[in-house]
Formats: structure tokens, sequence, C-alpha cells
């Protein structure tokens, strides 16, 4: 899609919006929009797409609550803000976007959590994405190492090739916010699977052990919950590439929780999931039964921890027989690990012993 | 009651007087050391407030404790009353049931002759001190001294020491003692009597200056002497069959009728010649042939004929006004967040005694929420301090369900919790204590039943303020979204589409769907200005009545934007706002000049004409305000919107947080 012609797009959209607000208070109405709700028990398994996206249940946002009213108003000054950058052709982090909320009298946010949320239900009403909006979020570094190699467009608008392996310092390949078609495509790779994994630790300790180099591996680093770009450019490199993926993570409920948003689609953002998740990547780890088998040090649950993992027994991405019996296992031993509590057999029993064995389970290692 | 304290006095022929006091020092007032100090302040002050309101001077009353040794303290209370005539001053103070008051019906605080004379007695019994009194009257040039000693035999004192002194003083009393007691503070000390007094007695200054140093001042918060006193004929409702076989015996009047007539108020001869047709008493019988009988069928004949009720001008109640002026000024300190209308009963008769009972309510703020109500009990102005459970008082606030008026209650009985003070207040030309010490007023019916109106009237005034300032904060949420959100929504679709701003009448008048009262006073330049906005956020026009209770005289006339409609007794007001179209305000200002900033900062404010439901931010008129010209139509108002729409789930408010993505 033509970048210019999204932007207008979304002018069209982000308009017709207001004009909708416009005509019910024309109508001597109590103004509302109706979005679909952003919560567990509204999300469905698209069968064609395999992943899980909003169901039909919609909420209210109606001017009869403060609440309601605070958000619409909040609503009228983004798009005004919006169709501004676009027409000037600006664009703003979420960041700044939150900091020129401030001159917006009542319609001013108090966090930035609100501010992100509110440009998320635009993506959601107008099925434009933040991007369109000339919102962009913050670098956030994510790492990429291994034998592919991409050509990305720099700011100048120079094409540059890009091997992850060779051309980049020990601490790779840094994922830019903007991974689309237009900015990065990718060109060749040698590899058998892309591992991602969540702490920068466990990334460090498999570079340093040339794990990508020994077992033909791509690594990602995930920096915890993966920001909308590395899921997007783990995806495009899975199905370009036809790159198997596999998650490695620490062994609690949060890190469930990543591979869910990584692997099925997030909550909070189901609207993309057919763009950002990637349903066949796998989970290697680690898991409750690794706990076990592995005998690994632990830490007790938190009650937050427990809370979290009884949440996920009524989380339909979680329904599966796999999870439904890790899940049980973990409230029923207590017990959570962090990846690198395997260092408490070496340094190179990750890499020597843990990896393998459990690729060959999965059947990605032959 | 008086019946005991003449036994008391002719027992105390017989023993000494140290013995009477160690017999009856319960019922005198002194019976600890803590109290015994206490009562000694009390019946001086009593004595200086009654004779100062005699006289119809402003009382200035100057209280000094001092501790002399363990258990020894000296006590000096001073007045600027009329002083006393020197050959009196033993008599007033020297001997017990030697007062002006003992066959006097008037509201008054003393009624036995037995106060001050028993703080004299105790103090020499204590101490050996014999009292030291100055006193002077306007009309000499220098005030005489004394001291008093008691001689305990004779319940008579013989002043020694004699002497004439210049005192910078017009006229005044100052009586010094050195007696056996302990200074304490607290719920039950000096100083809380003291406020008591200050709280019941507006027009007083008093100044204390306690044992442990710094002078304390309750300045007065007006300068208007209570309305005087007087003193009445008994009232034939509710005589007793003794009084009035002792009455009859020792009167003037030669027959039956005269007698009536002339030793009772309000019964003329007419009224007198029914009753004893009534009772079957002939009309010119000789008074002192009255038999048990014929008394026994008077009594009865008194309640089925109409006889006026007695008159009550001789009684002084504090007033609604003064009331809550003068809590405020007492207990500021304690900031209270509201203090509820104070309500005074019409006067009414028990036993021939006229009687009134008031009530103030002091609520919220930082008054304690866990404890128990404070209650402050007052006769004829005076503080109880003691008997709090044996009290008519109490025992009213006991069987009030106060749950009703939002406070605290286990069961809907005994004394409520929560952070309130309520102040009862009863007048009579005769006080039924419980006993001589004058701390509990007694259960009579009548009284009983009077309390309990009160305290249920201005509890329900508590309940409309509390009523009132819920509803307010709910529906204020709506009023910022129609003021300022909805304004500014239209404001801005209207810029992005490029189209006129809407009328957002429609849309505002669907949200709030009611009239709002917004009502205000402020006061600058001696002038209070109240303002008071109808925003009529309904579909429709509207028209309705306003009612407020003002002290209309101070209203100046040209500043009203709206001329009453009518104006009655009381300070009564209503005004007719005869249209107020769909979304626009109406605003009702006026100012008021001569009164004080306290005596006036909330309004009384209440609406008819218009569907109660439908109108936020004044109640609707209560029943008894009974309208005479104005004509009420109710209106339904039109069904709130919101019914249809409800089902809808809130976007915002969904109870599922997701924390933990992206
Ligand atoms: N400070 C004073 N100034 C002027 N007169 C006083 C003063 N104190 C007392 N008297 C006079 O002395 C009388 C006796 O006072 P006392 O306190 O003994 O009795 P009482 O006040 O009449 O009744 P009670 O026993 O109920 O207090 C009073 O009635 C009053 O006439
Ligand atoms: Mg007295």
């Amino acid at each position: 899609m033509k970048s210019k012609g999204r932007h207008l797009r979304a002018v069209d959209r982000l308009t017709e919006l207001a004009e909708d607000i416009y005509r019910q208070i024309d109508e001597r109405k109590i103004p509302k929009m109706s979005i679909p709700l952003r919560t567990k028990s509204n999300i469905r398994f698209d069968r064609r797409s395999g992943v899980w996206k909003y169901g039909r249940s919609m909420g209210v946002r109606s001017a009869k609550k403060l609440t309601g009213a605070q958000m619409l108003l909040r609503t009228m000054y983004m798009l005004e803000f919006m169709e501004e950058m676009i027409r000037n052709n600006k664009s703003s982090t979420l960041r700044e976007m939150y900091y020129i909320s401030e001159g917006w009298e009542k319609a001013k946010f108090s966090a930035q959590d609100e501010s992100n949320m509110l440009a998320e239900d635009l993506e959601i009403i107008t099925a434009c994405m933040r991007e369109d909006f000339k919102l962009r979020p913050e670098e956030d570094g994510a790492r990429v190492i291994g034998n592919i190699t991409i050509q990305e467009t720099d700011r100048k608008g120079k094409k540059k090739r890009i091997n992850c392996r060779d051309d980049v310092g020990d601490s790779g390949y840094g994922i830019p916010y903007n991974v689309e078609k237009d900015k990065i495509s990718f060109v060749d790779c040698d590899a058998d699977m892309m591992v991602a994994i969540e702490t920068g630790g466990m990334f460090d300790r498999l570079v340093e052990n040339r794990f990508d180099e020994e077992y033909h591996a791509v690594l990602v680093h995930l920096k915890g919950q993966p920001a909308r770009s590395t899921r997007r450019f783990i995806k495009r490199a899975n199905e370009e590439m036809k790159l198997p993926v596999c998650v490695f993570v620490d062994g609690d409920p949060w890190s469930f929780r990543i591979h869910a948003s990584l692997a099925y689609g997030a909550i909070k953002t189901a609207h993309l999931s057919e763009y950002l998740a990637t349903p066949s990547a796998e989970y290697i780890g680690i898991t409750a039964s690794d706990i076990l088998n592995y005998d690994l040090p632990t830490d007790k649950l938190s009650d937050r921890d427990v809370q979290a993992l009884n949440a996920e027994k009524s989380d339909p991405r979680f329904s599966d027989q796999f999870w439904k019996h890790e899940i049980d296992l973990m409230l029923d031993i207590n017990k959570k690990a962090e990846q690198q509590a395997l260092a408490k057999y070496g340094l190179d029993f990750v890499t020597d012993t843990y990896l393998p064995e459990k690729l060959t389970e999965l059947g990605i290692m032959k | 009651m008086a019946s005991i304290a003449h036994e008391l006095a002719k027992k105390q022929k017989e023993i000494s007087v140290s013995e009477f006091f160690e017999k009856n020092k319960h019922i005198l007032g002194f019976d600890s050391l803590t109290r015994a100090l206490i009562t000694a302040v009390k019946e001086s002050v009593d004595n200086s407030l009654d004779a100062c309101e005699d006289a119809g001077i402003l009382p200035e009353v100057f209280v000094r404790v001092k501790k002399e040794r363990n258990n020894e303290y000296n006590v000096v209370v001073e007045d600027n009353g009329p002083g006393i005539v020197k050959k009196q001053v033993p008599n007033v103070f020297g001997r017990l049931l030697y007062g002006s008051r003992f066959h006097a019906r008037a509201q008054r605080r003393g009624q036995q002759g037995i106060g001050v004379s028993a703080v004299v007695m105790y103090a020499q019994i204590t101490t050996g001190k014999p009292a030291k009194i100055r006193s002077k009257i306007s009309d000499d040039d220098v005030a005489h001294q004394c001291e008093l000693v008691m001689d305990t035999k004779k319940n008579r004192a013989q002043s020694t020491k004699e002497d004439f002194v210049i005192w910078d003083k017009e006229h005044g009393t100052r009586l010094e003692v050195n007696l056996k007691g302990k200074y304490v503070q607290g719920r039950q000390s000096i100083f809380e009597y003291l406020k008591g007094v200050a709280i019941v007695n507006p027009h007083a200054r008093l100044t204390f200056v306690p044992p442990d140093g710094g002078t304390i001042v309750f300045e007065r918060s007006t300068e208007d002497m209570p309305p005087p006193t007087k003193e009445v004929r008994p009232h034939p409702e509710g005589v007793e069959l003794g009084e009035l076989l002792t009455m009859a015996k020792y009167t003037e009047a030669k027959k039956m009728t005269s007698f009536l007539n002339t030793e009772f108020s309000r019964i003329s001869l007419r009224v007198a010649r029914e009753v004893l047709d009534h009772a079957d008493v002939p009309h010119d019988q000789k008074p002192s042939r009255l038999t048990l009988d014929q008394a026994g069928a008077i009594v009865d004949a008194v309640h089925r004929v109409r006889i006026m009720a007695p008159e009550t001008d001789c009684l002084s109640p504090i007033g609604e006004g003064l009331i809550r002026k003068s809590l405020k000024n007492v207990l500021g300190d304690l900031k209270a967040s509201f203090y509820a209308p104070p309500i005074t009963r019409e006067p009414k008769v028990f036993a021939g005694n006229p009687f009134v009972v008031e009530v103030g309510i002091v609520y919220g703020g930082q008054l304690n929420k866990e404890e128990s109500v404070q209650i402050l009990r007052f006769a004829n102005r005076v503080p109880l301090m003691y008997q709090q459970g044996a009290c008519a008082t109490t025992q009213a606030i006991e069987n009030v369900d106060w749950r009703r008026y939002g406070l605290e209650q286990r069961g809907g009985k005994g004394i409520p919790f929560g952070p309130a003070i309520i102040l009862v207040h009863v007048a009579s030309t005769k006080i039924p204590f419980t006993s001589e010490s004058k701390e509990a007023v007694a259960n009579v019916p009548e009284i009983r039943e009077e309390i309990e109106l009160a305290l249920k009237a201005c509890a329900r005034r508590l309940k409309t303020h509390l009523n009132k300032a819920e509803r307010k904060s709910k529906t204020r949420v709506k009023f910022d979204i129609v003021q300022d959100i909805i304004p500014m929504i239209a404001q801005k679709s209207a810029k992005i589409v490029g189209k006129p701003v809407p009328d957002i009448a429609g849309t505002i008048t669907k949200i709030m769907n009611v009239v709002w009262v917004e009502d205000g006073v402020t006061f600058d330049k001696k002038k209070h200005h109240v303002s008071v906005k109808l925003y009529n956020y309904t579909p429709k026009s509207q028209r309705l009545h306003v009612h407020m209770v003002l002290p209309y005289d101070g209203v100046v006339g040209k500043s009203l934007s709206l001329e009453p409609a009518e104006v009655r007794n009381g300070g009564k007001v209503t005004w007719d706002v005869k249209r107020i179209a769909s979304t626009e305000v109406f605003e009702l200002s006026f100012d008021m000049k001569g009164l004080d900033k306290d005596e006036y900062d909330e309004n009384e404010l209440y609406v008819s004409g218009i569907d109660p439901a439908s109108v936020i931010g004044a109640d609707v008129l209560p029943g008894d305000w009974d309208l005479e010209h104005v004509k009420i139509t109710e209106e339904k108002p039109a069904e709130a919107d919101e019914g249809a729409e409800n089902g809808e789930v809130d976007y915002d408010e969904g109870a599922e947080v997701i924390e933990d993505e992206e």
C-alpha cells in the first residue's frame, strides 16, 4: 500500500468518526461510540488465519458518563491532532503525543497508558494502524543475530543490505519501529529456525556460545513483552523465509503471556493479530515440567503470579491440553524458574543439552 | 422539691452543719473533690448571670481558680451585676434557703436559695477559712467588703472585717472562697462548664483564669440582652391537689370565683364559673372551705374546659438564630462542616408551668466519627454536667431512631454514633429536676415528648442537608459533563468536519433532564449577596416557585432580580419564576444589609410547583410551610432517556484489566 494513500485513507476514516459524533449531537442524541470489547472473553479463534481476533461484543463509550464524555472529547482532540500531522507531513512518538495533550485542558491524559490505549481504540474503529495516523512508538532496540540478510532503506532513502551475522557487532541488528515493506525486505536466509528469547542475559549467552552458528539459528531478543515491530519482524521472517519460530522464555505466567501474544495474538491488540501473530511459533520453555525434569532452582509463586495463572485458565488462548497441563502443574508445584536457572549445570548446559533436547522433542531439530 | 429543701433545713437545725454536709453532699453537688470545685464556680456564675439579667446588664463574668496547696483551691467569681445591699450580704451568702426566687414562677437559673450559701458553707467546713465578699451598687461611690464567718449551729453568718473600699467598677459583686477540691480537665470540668455557659448565654462575656495559667475569654456573640422574663401566676392545667388546697387556704379572695381568677393565670371570671360548674362547687363558696373532694373535682374540671395556654412571654428561649451563631462562635475550633438550623419549639405546659425546648445539631467536618455523639444539655441556660443518663434529655435522644437521620445507632435505640454534637435546652418557669443538685431534668412526659419532637425536627434538617449533599455530588458529575465537555465536543467535531457548531441543547437535556439549582452566599462590603441559579436542563420550558427563609428586613429591595410573589411572617419568601426556557439559566439574586457575616451563611431553599424528582440542589417545600396564595401544580417529568440504552456495556468501565501485554 502506498504510504500517501494510507494516510489519506486515515484522514477520511477519522473525519467520518467526527462526523458521526457531530451528527448525533445535531440529532439531539447523547453522542456515543461503539468499540469491540478488548477483553479475553471477546477474542475468537479465526480458523482461516490461525490467530485470535476480537469477537462481536461491543462496548459503548457514551457522553452520559464522565469517563465516556472525557474520552469522546479526547478523541476529538486526537483526531484534530492526527489530521494536522498528516496534512503537515509530520509524525510524533506516542510519548510526544501524550505530552502534546497537556494543552488539551479537560481532555488532557493523566498517564501515557491512556493515550496509547486511545490510539489503539482509534485503530480498531477506523481499521487503520497507528503508523497511518503518523504515530510511532519509541525505538525499543530489540536485536537480531543470525545468518539472515535484509535490505533496509535508511533515512536518506538509500538501500542497504545487512547480513545479521557478518555485518553487525556483537549486539546484533536493531529492529526499527517500521518493519514494513517500504522499509525492510528479506533478501536471503541460511538458517533452520528462529529462536525468540525473552531476556538479554540468555540472548547474550546463546551468542557467546555461538548457538546461532552451530545450530543454524537466527536469535531474536524480545526484551520482555515484544513490541509490535518485533512481532511483525518475526512474523514476516516466518512467512517470507519459511523460518520455523520457537520461543524461549522464563518459566512463569507472564512469560506464558509473552508467548501467547507472539504466537496467538494479544488481547489488547487482537485487531492486529493477523498481522502480528505467528501461529506456528512453538514454546520451548521454561515449562513447569522443565522445572521438575531438570530440577531447576526456583522461586515461590507470588500472589500476583497465582492470580495471573488462574486468569489464564479462563483465557481461551490457553485452552489446549499442553497449556492446561503446564498451568495446573505450575500452580501445583507453586514454583517458577528463570531461563538463567539452567546455569545450575554450567554455562554450556543450555546450548549443549537443554536446547538440543527440547528442539528435538519439538521436532524442529532432527 | 421545695418541700425536700425545707426538710433539709429542718434537719439542719438539729444537726451540725458539717454533719448536714456529710449527709447531703451528693444532693448539693459536693460529693467529690472534683465536683465540689465545679459546683462552687457553677453556683456563683449562675447567680451572677441571674443578677445581671434581672438588672438588664450585659454580663461580664470573671472566674479565677488558683491552687493554694494540695487539694486546696482559691476561687474568685466577679460580676458586673447590680450588686447586693450591705445588710443582705450575710443572708444571701450565709443562710441556706434564703433566696429571692423561692416562690417565684419565672425562668431563672436559681430556684431554691441553696446554691451559693452551700458553697460558702462547704468552703468554711473544708478549709476553716471565711468567704470574702465585695459588692457595690450603682448608688454608692464605694464598695463594701467583708468576711463571712458561719455559725454552723444557727444557719446564720457573722459579718466581720467590714470595710469600704474603692472599686473601679460601677457595680458588681465579687466572691472569694478557699475550698477543698480537685482541678481537672475533660468532659466534666470548669472549662467545659464555662464553654456551655457561653453557648447558651451568647450575650455574656466570660473570662477564665485556670490554675495552670493563661487566660481564656469567651467573647459574646450578641450585644442584645435576652428579652426579660416575667414572674407569672401558676397556670391551672396540671396544678396539683395539695398545691390547690394550700393556695385556697392562704388566699385573700372571698369567693371561689375570685380565688381562681386572681391566683391563677388565664382564668377569667367566666372560665372560673365554668370550671366550678363542671366541678359542682358553688361559685361563692369560701375558698378556705374547699374540701379534698371538691379540690379533686376542680383539678379534673380544669381539663374539660377550654383554657388559654399559659403566657409564654415569661420565657426567654435563646432562639434559633442565636443558638446557631453561638455554637459557631464557641465551637468554631472543632471545624464542623454543618450547623443544622436549630429548632425552638412553641412553648408548652406541664403542671401549670410553661416550658420551651430548643435543639441544635452540629455535624461533620473534623468531629469524631468513631465515638458516640456528644450531648450538650442545658436547663434555663445552665449547662448540666452530671447524671447524663438520668436526664429526660438523654432519654429522648436515646428514643429517637437516628438511623433515619444519617447517624449510626445500634438497633435504632440508645445514644447514636457519628460526628455530631446535639444541644438540648429546656427553659421553664420551673424546671423539674430529679434532685436538688439540678443536674438532670426529670422525665416528665410533656417535656420528654417536646424534646423528642424538637430533636426529630432538627434531625430532619440535618438529613435534608445530607441528602442534598449526596444527591448533588452524584449529579455534579453530569453537570460538569454538560457544562464543560459537551460544548467542547460539539466545537471540536464541528471544526473537524468543517460545519457550524451544532446546537447542544438536545444532548444536554437528555443527559441531565433536571432543573439544576446552584445557590450561594457571599459576604462583601458589609453586604450579603445571595444568588440562586436555576439551570433548566429539561427539554421543556419550566415554571416553578422558589421559597426561602430569610431575615427579610435585611433584603435590599432594589437589589432583587425578581420581586417576591409573597412574603410571610417568619421571613418565608416565595418567588414565582414564570418561565425558564429549555437549557436557559435564570438567576435569582439579591443583597442583604445589616447582618453579621455569620448570621447568614447558608440558604434555606425550597422549590414547589415542579416534580421534586426533576430538581437537584433544592428540596421540595415542607408540608408545614402551608402556602396560601401560591397554587401548586405538579407535573410529571419526561422520562429520562437512560432506560432505552440500558444493557449496554460501558467500554471504559470493563472489569478486565489488561496490564501485561505490549
Ligand atoms: N452575684 C450576685 N449578685 C446579686 N445578687 C445575688 C448574687 N448572688 C446571689 N444573689 C442573690 O442571693 C440569692 C440567693 O442565692 P442562692 O444561690 O443561694 O439561691 P438561688 O440562686 O435563689 O437558688 P439556687 O439554690 O437554685 O441557686 C439569689 O436569689 C439572689 O437574689
Ligand atoms: Mg443560685
